[in-house]
């Protein structure tokens, strides 16, 4: 097991390797379809995502007491932002992407030129991935984009993921295809 | 049916959908159970069936959602002949509204034109109730709430297939549901459970795959074709070392189940339905004045 902590810098993140079992601990911000499209058409966001962490997730959110709670918190399929990723990870600066089911060739580029890993949380453990939420520290585009596009600037403590696609041009999602195509060979001939 | 039967009724339907979204059946759950050990200790699957473990205790206790996606809401109901259609189907929707303020079910339903959320979970194709009467004098309403991502995976195909070399028998029907597997990779949040009907007409068709789900993990096709089938594909799919979440591994597939219709001579359509390992499977009969005698699964 990894344990990645914040302040995320170039180095740890060109350290982890394809198939490395993480835990994360620092802040992480959400963005998903309206968010990648907004953020590539060139608009910047008042929050400092440079070094940042962008999960693929719509949280559910509730207002408790005055301050935010998130109640549900699961990855989203990343492949949609596939168009915008490698520009947003260029732009912004930043170090990781955590989603579900992988991304293309672009981002994989993009991840090995700048230094950025793609970071496979577990789909469906919604309720687990809420409990390593901690903190709700900001969040800005509720009016702009709906509740669960918005970006929500979390703090996360030992958020578990595996690094499916690494900054070495390595990406498990490859691997693992390549090989069940050759299995799959095997039991039909 | 009274008002007062009316009212139970739907708040029977509620408690329906809230298990179904917040408690994973028990012979998915002793499934995964069983598929847990099977992994290597240390393993990226071993992680993951953990985490999937911890995810659904998490959800029962806190009655909340296995899956931020409460995904297709599918109603299958057999009612009492003496009961109307459209008085259920008002209380179906009723039970989807009340459910959704409540947050057991995500405001999970976009116009295609618009791409307005109507927020409620209403609207054209929202939710699906598949009706049946029958003599009985009680409802036996399951629910199947099956996410977005497993059912982008799901794949019909129209037989012989030369790309597959798969003609219009088992042998042909056995490689199109490997190719399906091989195909979702871990993008249906496996490990899955395929719904799987032969024949029919591409929509008959899915719909029996859909029907699939109602069956129990552990049983076996009366079939004994059919079981063959299913035992086999269910052991190759495992062998293909995709695993939980494609992070390779022992456990692709939990279960397989198949079904077949009469076809047309000119047609050999194979439908296969992919859910996910949060297999939002429940049921229960309630009697005429609306109460939950018992759940079925």
């Amino acid at each position: 097991m990894v344990r990645l902590t914040a302040p995320f810098s170039e180095g740890m993140i060109r350290e982890l390797k394809v198939g490395d079992m993480v835990e994360i601990s620092g802040t992480v911000f959400t963005g998903r379809d309206a968010v990648h499209k907004w953020l590539y058409e060139g608009n910047i966001p008042p929050l400092n995502l440079q070094n940042g962490i962008i999960y693929h997730c719509g949280p559910v959110v509730i207002k408790q007491k005055g301050s935010w709670i998130v109640t549900a918190a699961g990855p989203t399929t990343s492949i949609r932002e596939e168009p915008y990723q490698a520009g947003i990870i260029e732009k912004f600066g930043l170090r990781g992407i955590i989603g579900k089911g992988g991304m293309g060739g672009k981002t994989l580029e993009a991840c090995r030129k700048f230094g950025c890993v793609y970071f496979h949380a577990i789909g469906g453990a919604a309720q687990v991935l809420a409990e390593s939420i901690k903190e709700v520290e900001n969040v800005f585009g509720i009016e702009l984009f709906g509740s669960p596009e918005a970006i929500w600037q979390l703090r996360v403590e030992s958020f578990p993921a595996v690094v499916t696609m690494d900054s070495h041009g390595g990406s498990l999602h490859k691997e693992i295809e390549e090989q069940s195509v050759a299995r799959l060979k095997s039991l039909v001939s | 049916m009274n008002k007062t039967q009316k009212k139970n009724l739907e708040e029977a339907f509620i408690e329906v959908i809230r298990k179904t979204s917040t408690d994973l059946p028990k012979d998915v759950a002793d499934t995964i159970e069983a598929a847990y050990v099977t992994e290597e200790k240390g393993s990226r699957a071993e992680y993951a069936l953990r985490i999937i473990k911890d995810n659904i205790g998490l959800a029962r206790l806190k009655s909340q959602p296995l899956c931020q996606d409460t995904g297709s809401i599918l109603f299958f109901c057999h009612y009492p002949e003496r009961t109307t259609q459209s008085e259920l189907l008002k209380l179906f929707r009723g039970a989807v509204v009340t459910a959704t303020k409540k947050g057991y079910l995500r405001q999970n339903s976009v116009d295609s034109l618009t791409g307005k959320n109507s927020g409620t979970n209403i609207g054209p194709g929202s939710p699906v109730v598949h009706f049946e009467p029958w003599e009985k004098n009680y409802f036996d309403v399951r629910l199947v709430l099956k996410g977005g991502g497993s059912e982008n995976v799901s794949i019909q195909y129209s037989l012989p297939d030369g790309r597959l070399g798969a003609g219009r028998d088992l042998v042909g029907v056995r490689k199109c549901i490997l190719d399906a597997v091989m195909q979702a990779q871990g993008k249906g949040c496996g490990p899955g459970i395929l719904g799987v009907a032969i024949g029919g007409d591409r929509a008959s068709g899915y719909l029996a795959s859909k029907e699939q789900f109602l069956r129990k993990l552990n049983d076996r096709s009366r079939n004994t074709a059919l079981a063959k089938l299913e035992q086999e594909c269910l052991t190759d799919a495992n062998k293909l070392g995709i695993g939980p979440m494609g992070f390779g591994g022992n456990t692709t597939l939990l279960g397989v189940k198949i079904t077949a219709l009469n076809r047309l001579p000119a047609s050999y359509f194979l439908s296969v339905s992919y859910l996910c390992w949060a297999f939002r499977r429940q049921g229960a009969r309630i009697n005429y004045n609306g109460e939950i005698k018992r759940w079925l699964y």
